[in-house]
């Protein structure tokens, strides 16, 4: 079970959603980060899948001493599970979930591993006097889905109530969004710092939190690097041709039957 | 461990995580088609449940709010049948993202054109599901009716020049729509007729129903009787989750709503509770880690 811990008040703090071996994007988003004057970092989960070279990316957080949670793919990694427990449907999504699962489970060394194994289920902090909770997919769930278009004001409250906490910040999804049902309360998806945004465009994305005007404020960072040198490596790794498609064109082409309808409207694919 | 077959401790109990997912069995068992497969015999005549009122379904509505429910459904029968649909669909779409459950054939440009503005109009999502059961007329036609193929079709063709992209689903009636190959033979089809980024879901058939004289009922060993549930398969289970609105009641879950002793209240508040896996569709869900959900 997670074991929470409460780091106390911050004034601005960096988050940074799935990270998916993108140890390129990730360099980048801890010198703007650290150039915004962050109090911390935070690196919500899922730190292997997709890209190349996983144990680069833990290195970097590690080093930089990020302090991290775990992500379904950290819990799996951690238990040496078969699977990621990406929580997907589709049979084609899981296939290709599969093939990213099994590349990370053999390159992620077992010092990496029993790393994550140590790695807590939750944070959380203080900004402007609001209890901020940290998570992978939600509070209850490591590996649930919680998008835009289909996380209703009701059930983003009840989550509020049942953890305690005045905003929820997770990941999980890859596309960032926030919905606030109240003054200083809600919930915000900070995206992927790994996997571009499903809107034709190669940047990723990082989110900023704030105290500002004595309220928390959410702004998210969008970073540009060097997708090119990513996708060379995935592809003489010998990744899927349509792993490096997404990385080259900003477009999604697997995972996509979890999507709602306008998400999956919104995509090429 | 022994038990009589009527012993309920012999089965095992799925506990309720949370009420996440509020069905509406908005056009009761009324329905404009009469297909072969259907678990719960749905037909022009079946009125065992009725249709919802819009007044009906506020009601379960402001009770979902309070308890914080993530998704809604709507199913039937047909729910297009259903001369409040539109304004209930408009309703729930200001509280939650929502679903409904469709053949599709009365679904023509003036009704896609209505739920594509009520689409645009929410902050969530709204998914079209529509059942189909082939790739042609002669794999569709003899299981949802003759002419039916075309006429799904048409609302499929609808819905796309509308701007909405449906999810299709189709069950295992259609002989290998589950394999690899039926799924790319599916998705090629579905391309074809105007769906440039086709979804589908697979579904297993349900032996209960009209399904029981169609292909066959289940066998007697086809039960959970003594049979573990781990939290995982629990978590799997869409009773778990979910409750149905009928017209009399709210059910356990959607497929068992002809069942008596499915029904577990009035009210949203008296269903939250653990329910006994005993029924043979139950096998069904355990086995192969279906959910009614898109």
């Amino acid at each position: 079970m997670p074991h929470v811990t409460d780091l106390g008040s911050f004034r601005r703090i960096a988050l940074f959603g799935g990270i998916y071996s993108n140890y390129l994007s990730l360099e980048k988003a801890v010198e703007i980060a650290r150039a915004r004057g962050v109090d911390a970092t935070f690196a919500l989960g899922d730190f292997g899948a997709f890209g190349p070279h996983p144990d680069r990316t833990v290195e970097i957080l590690r080093r930089t001493a990020i302090p991290a949670i775990q992500g379904n793919y950290e819990e799996s990694l951690a238990t040496a599970a078969e699977d990621c427990h990406c929580g997907y449907t589709d049979p084609r999504d899981n296939a290709f979930a599969q093939v990213s699962y099994d590349y990370t489970r053999e390159k992620t060394s077992a010092e990496h591993k029993a790393w994550m194994a140590t790695l807590p289920a939750h944070l959380r902090l203080t900004i402007a006097g609001r209890r901020v909770l940290l998570c992978h997919g939600s509070p209850r769930r490591i590996n649930e889905f919680l998008w835009e278009t289909a996380t209703p004001r009701p059930f983003i409250e009840k989550l509020l109530r049942d953890h305690a906490a005045d905003l929820i910040v997770c990941t999980h999804t890859g596309l960032s969004w926030q919905r606030m049902t109240g003054p200083g309360r809600g919930l915000v998806n900070v995206g992927a710092l790994g996997r571009p945004a499903n809107d034709g465009r190669t940047n990723v994305w990082f989110a900023i939190l704030e105290e500002r005007a004595g309220d928390v404020a959410v702004e998210l960072v969008p970073v540009d690097y060097d997708h090119a040198r990513l996708a060379r490596e995935m592809r003489s790794e010998g990744l899927p041709a349509e792993f490096i498609e997404t990385i080259e064109t900003g477009w999604w082409t697997t995972c996509l039957e979890i999507l709602p309808a306008k998400e999956r409207a919104r995509g090429r694919f | 461990m022994s038990a009589t077959p009527d012993d309920p401790t012999a089965f095992p109990v799925a506990p309720l995580f949370a009420l996440d997912t509020l069905w509406f069995q908005v056009a009761g068992t009324v329905c404009n088609l009469q297909c072969t497969h259907c678990f719960i015999s749905c037909s022009p005549t079946n009125h065992a449940h009725e249709m919802l009122t819009l007044a009906g379904v506020r009601q379960y509505l402001r009770e979902a709010e309070g308890l914080g429910v993530k998704e809604y459904y709507f199913t039937g029968g047909e729910p297009f049948m259903n001369h409040d649909l539109f304004e209930i669909l408009e309703e729930t779409l200001r509280q939650g993202p929502v679903s409904v459950l469709t053949n599709g054939v009365l679904i023509r440009a003036e009704a896609a054109a209505r739920l594509k503005k009520m689409s645009d109009a929410s902050e969530y999502s709204l998914d079209i599901r529509i059942s189909i059961d082939g790739w042609d007329a002669e794999t569709n036609d003899p299981i949802r009716g003759a002419g039916t193929f075309e006429r799904i079709l048409a609302g499929v063709r609808a819905l796309a020049s509308a701007g909405l992209n449906p999810v299709i689903t189709v069950t295992e009636a259609c002989t290998g729509a589950a394999t690899q190959a039926g799924r790319t033979r599916f998705l090629d089809f579905l391309k074809s007729v105007g769906l440039p980024q086709p979804r589908l879901k697979v579904m297993p058939l349900l032996r209960i129903g009209a399904e029981e004289s169609r292909l066959r009922a289940y066998e007697s060993w086809e039960t959970l009787k003594d049979r573990e549930l781990t939290e995982d398969e629990a978590g799997a289970l869409q009773c778990t989750s979910a409750r149905m609105v009928t017209s009399k009641g709210v059910y356990v879950c959607p497929i068992l709503i002809d069942a008596p002793d499915a029904k577990m209240g009035d009210t949203l508040a008296g269903t939250l509770r653990p329910f006994t896996l005993s029924h043979q569709a139950c096998f069904t869900c355990h086995e192969t880690g279906f959910s009614c959900r898109t």
